[in-house]
């Protein structure tokens, strides 16, 4: 139980380094140290703060929020077996919402800048973030009906009990979980992280102003975003499988897959034109209601062959 | 009974005559008796399985009795909550007024505020049909005082007389819905007739007359036309209470009205569940393109009733299938986001009204940073903006999870049609969730942060401190019910227990909501760790200009991202609800140096275009050309008479009257 958060977080310091380096060998460079971003984030603890004149006691608070509400995120987490330190019937829906109450602060943050660009990267990331919301809980949806519980921890282990088709759906749900990620993290397709205009940016232009301490946070924060993501896939993935040490070494497998996969999907695809972004988001919720209907014939409430 | 209702009668009129200076405190002081009166009553039947019964008046052979059940009991607090923030907050709003006003224009609002306060607790109480449709008018009638308070603006008066008249298509629905129940049942008219009248006859015809009448005190879509107009044009603390409490008095009277139906509740759950869903959905988008900040807050009303709406509507169908799990928690989730929103859009018309009265102004893209300036009321618009939206770990986020869970833990038991309708109420609730969040980035961030906008933004300052008192009040509320959401199972399980004789839910979720404050106890205690971390750790601060993309001339007022462009993809993707319309010229290729031009954009309510303004501009139009026939001249109106006189007779002549 105590020991899901240490893994998550672990993960998550290095799984930048691991996707920077992902991209870095596939266009055939050398690439930083897997642990570099984390170097960089203990130096810019150690610096100064700046704030701009325009702000106020928002944006300064706002990384803090963000933070803590990832960090709570994580404690929803489980790991196979391994019930969540918070476990209780609709736990995902306070998982999502606080997620959300994070996102609000740095859009808050992001305008109280007063710049025209930050408004924008704020305005993309709502838009984004309220069209992606929709398939997360699509998604939850069809394993409550799979499987009749309401918690994440419940969810997850009796979503294998049910029949081979279940697989099939797993298969889906990881899919778009996959994609829930890259949008939530702002990655390709829907924003390019390496873009070099500000105008084309979504999270990155958020943080222009940030420095020193707080800019370390919120870093540190979509590490262990990307990390809770995979922590889910992992347990949609996973095995029957008894053995703590076991699940330990899939755990990070699984992790490791993700990883590179991000890198991969960074290296060979391109970005969206932002104009084309709100129907690529939906079509994530299209899929996850295919998915939904699937589950409705699992469970013989659609029924198709008298 | 009847002797305090004439004694309050007198004591009410005479506030036309007190001297000005004491007009305030004796209408606070009649205010606040009002409730102590009746939250006792309210307490005890809250405390009772039964009803209490007091009698009120005889009209002929007929005792007419004040009926409290837990139901009531609810609304009954509710109202009496809004009304003390309400009359707490007017003190230091209506001072500015006080010279401009006379003695008598002051005590016709208080008045009005008095009566209606008294209406909407007596609509709660009464099951007689012709009382209450009495007191609903003088409730109408108080509102419409209250709302046209600054009658020298011309589109107060106008805006005024709309909610009047559509009031009143909304009492003829009720007149007659409660006629037909009457006269078919042969029963005095009233709630109780309702019993006999659902059990022998079909259901739907009279549930939707009566949803039409109430539908629109309430503002569900399309019957809504009336809030955005009267909610701006009413002084802000009218427009918390109207907002807060007097909409809700339409969402009482449906879920009266259910609660006498026991057969083919299946489509009447149904038909709530979509109405909410489209005024939850639709509500928010409209609010996301008003620049009018009371506006939008009044759109977002509409959205909050889609909520209570989802609620109630899942409700209705778990009781029709037989899902309790799903009836406890919905219903429990619907009357919780009654008190809740009665809570955070108080809070939110009262902070937007300390901006009006700063700043004369409620566009919002003439604000812009008034944090600076106005700390306290941007901490509150914050509160009430985070609640709203239904974050944790506020008040919002709770009645919405018992929504959500009430929703997800039926989806397996119940058949494919409750399936897909519970995955419609899921997704409806998260669509209207994200697009509160962007509704409310945009306003709170467009009036509070950034730069100011225009000099009146630049000059405001804090009002009076008697102006916070009732926002500390509503803020610890809506910060106890998000902290410590055990405290309001019980009585919510109270007024369920009316509906589902099953509320075992409500007990098996205690659980969870002990799990949300640890959650959120945890959240609370690693943010302010955060702080402390950085505190400790950060050694310089500095400050400078915001990051200008290598640009430095830029205008910090104008150079900022404003709320149409922040609305604009909603505008743009809903653009048949929204009807956006922009204007402008392009640049063409030749112009090398473009001339100065204009850019605008509009935006309007298609169901008030269709619904009311293009039908009112025909019927204009077509009662003009009738106008041919008033001439003004005497010997055409005698011909007229002649001609009428003529017709008579030869009707007369061949039989035909």
């Amino acid at each position: 139980m105590v020991l899901n958060p240490l893994v998550i977080l672990l993960v998550s310091l290095v799984f930048p380094g691991v996707v920077a380096q992902t991209k870095a060998k596939i266009v055939g460079r050398k690439g930083a140290p897997v642990l570099q971003p984390f170097f960089d984030n203990i130096r810019l603890f150690q610096k100064g703060n700046v704030y701009s004149h325009t702000t106020s006691w928002i944006f300064q608070t706002a990384p803090l929020i963000y933070f803590s509400t990832i960090f709570m995120a994580v404690l929803f987490v489980p790991l196979g077996k391994q019930a969540a330190l918070l476990s209780f019937e609709g736990d995902f829906v306070v998982f999502a919402y606080l997620l959300a109450f994070g996102k609000f602060m740095m859009i808050a943050a992001a305008m109280d800048t007063g710049s025209g660009f930050e408004g924008m990267g704020a305005n993309r990331e709502a838009l984004y973030s309220l069209l992606v919301e929709p398939a997360f809980f699509i998604v939850i949806a069809s394993m409550a009906l799979l499987t009749n519980h309401t918690s994440f921890y419940d969810l997850f282990n009796n979503l294998h009990l049910e029949s081979e088709l279940s697989y099939l759906i797993a298969l889906l749900s990881v899919y778009i979980f996959l994609w829930i990620a890259m949008v939530e993290n702002s990655r390709l397709p829907v924003d390019d992280p390496k873009t070099h205009l500000e105008l084309t940016m979504v999270h990155e232009v958020m943080v222009l102003d940030y420095s020193g301490f707080d800019l370390a946070l919120i870093q540190l924060a979509n590490g262990i975003k990307f990390a809770i993501f995979g922590a889910l896939i992992f347990n949609f993935v996973l095995p029957m499988q008894d053995y703590f040490a076991a699940q330990l070494v899939i755990f990070f497998i699984v992790q490791l897959f993700f990883a590179v996969s991000v890198g991969a999907l960074e290296s060979f695809r391109a970005r969206n034109k932002m104009a084309k972004n709100p129907q690529w988001i939906l079509s994530l919720s299209a899929l996850a209601i295919l998915g939904f209907l699937s589950v409705l014939i699992v469970t013989e409430k659609i029924i198709l062959f008298n | 009974m009847s002797i305090i209702l004439i004694s309050l009668l007198f004591v009410s009129v005479s506030l036309f005559l007190l001297p000005k200076r004491i007009q305030y405190p004796a209408t606070l002081l009649l205010v606040v008796s009002i409730i102590i009166l009746s939250g006792q009553a309210a307490l005890q039947a809250f405390n009772s399985t039964n009803p209490v019964q007091i009698p009120f008046f005889r009209l002929s052979d007929n005792e007419i009795f004040l009926v409290i059940d837990q139901i009531s009991a609810f609304f009954i607090l509710v109202s009496n909550l809004t009304m003390l923030t309400g009359i707490l907050y007017a003190k230091g709003y209506l001072k500015p007024y006080l010279p401009g006003k006379s003695k008598t224009a002051m005590g016709l609002h208080y008045f009005s505020f008095v009566w209606l306060h008294l209406s909407m607790l007596l609509v709660c109480m009464l099951r007689d049909g012709l009382s209450f449709l009495i007191v609903w008018e003088i409730m109408s009638l108080a509102s419409f005082f209250l709302v046209i308070f600054e009658s020298e603006k011309p589109s107060t008066i106008k805006y005024g007389i709309q909610y009047l008249i559509q009031m009143h298509i909304g009492f003829a629905f009720l007149l007659v819905a409660f006629l037909i129940s009457g006269i078919s049942t042969g029963e005095p008219i009233g709630f109780e007739s309702l019993q006999k009248y659902f059990s022998t006859r079909a259901v739907f015809p009279l549930f939707l007359l009566f949803f039409a009448g109430f539908g629109i005190k309430a503002g569900f879509i399309p019957l809504h036309t009336w809030l955005p107009h009267a909610h701006p044009a009413a002084p802000s603390h009218v427009s918390g209470i109207m907002s807060g409490v007097m909409i809700k008095m339409g969402i009482y009277g449906i879920i009266r009205v259910v609660t006498f139906i026991h057969t083919d509740l299946l489509a009447i759950g149904i038909f709530l569940l979509i109405i909410s869903f489209i005024s939850g959905v639709i509500g928010v988008i409209l609010a996301i393109v008003q620049h009018d900040i009371k506006k939008l807050l009044a759109y977002h009303s509409i959205e909050n009733i889609g909520i209570i709406g989802l609620g109630i509507g899942a409700g209705v169908i778990g009781m029709a299938t037989e899902n309790f799990t799903l009836a406890a928690l919905a219903l429990a989730g619907g009357f919780l986001h009654i008190l809740n929103h009665s809570l955070f859009k108080s809070l939110l018309f009262y902070t937007a009204g300390n901006i009006y009265q700063q700043t004369h102004t409620r566009n919002i893209e003439k604000l812009g940073g008034l944090i600076k300036k106005m700390p306290k009321t941007a901490l509150f618009f914050l509160l009430g903006s985070v609640a709203i939206s239904g974050l944790p770990p506020f008040n919002g986020f709770i009645s919405e999870f018992l929504i959500y869970l009430g929703m997800f833990k039926d989806l397996h038991t119940g058949d494919l049609l409750l399936s897909l309708l519970l995955l419609g109420g899921i997704v409806g609730l998260v669509i209207i969730g994200g697009l509160a969040i962007y509704c409310f980035t945009k306003v709170f961030s467009v009036v509070f942060l950034g730069n100011p906008r225009s000099l009146q933004s630049e000059k405001a300052k804090e009002p009076e401190r008697s102006m916070f008192i009732p926002k500390y009040l509503i803020g610890f509320f809506i910060v106890l019910i998000g902290l410590l959401p055990v405290l309001v199972l019980k009585p919510l399980s109270g007024v369920v227990s009316v509906f589902t004789p099953d509320v075992s839910a409500l007990i098996d979720v205690a659980p969870s909501l002990q799990g949300i404050t640890i959650s959120l106890s945890i959240f609370i205690l690693v943010t302010g760790a955060l702080w402390m971390v950085r505190k400790w750790r950060t050694k310089t601060i500095e400050t400078g200009p915001t990051w200008g993309c290598g640009y430095t001339g830029a205008n910090p007022a104008v150079h900022q991202y404003t709320a149409t462009s922040y609305a604009d993809y909603i505008g743009n993707l809903a653009k048949y609800i929204t009807g956006t319309r922009k204007h402008y010229k392009t640049i063409e290729k030749d112009e090398i140096f473009p001339a100065p031009r204009k850019f605008e954009t509009h935006s309007s309510d298609v169901f008030e275009d269709y619904l009311i303004s293009k039908p009112s501009g025909k019927l204009l139009k077509f009662l003009d050309r009738i106008a041919v026939f008033q001439t003004g001249n005497i010997q055409h109106y005698l011909l007229y008479a002649i001609v009428f006189m003529l017709l008579i007779l030869v009707l007369t002549l061949l039989n035909l009257v």
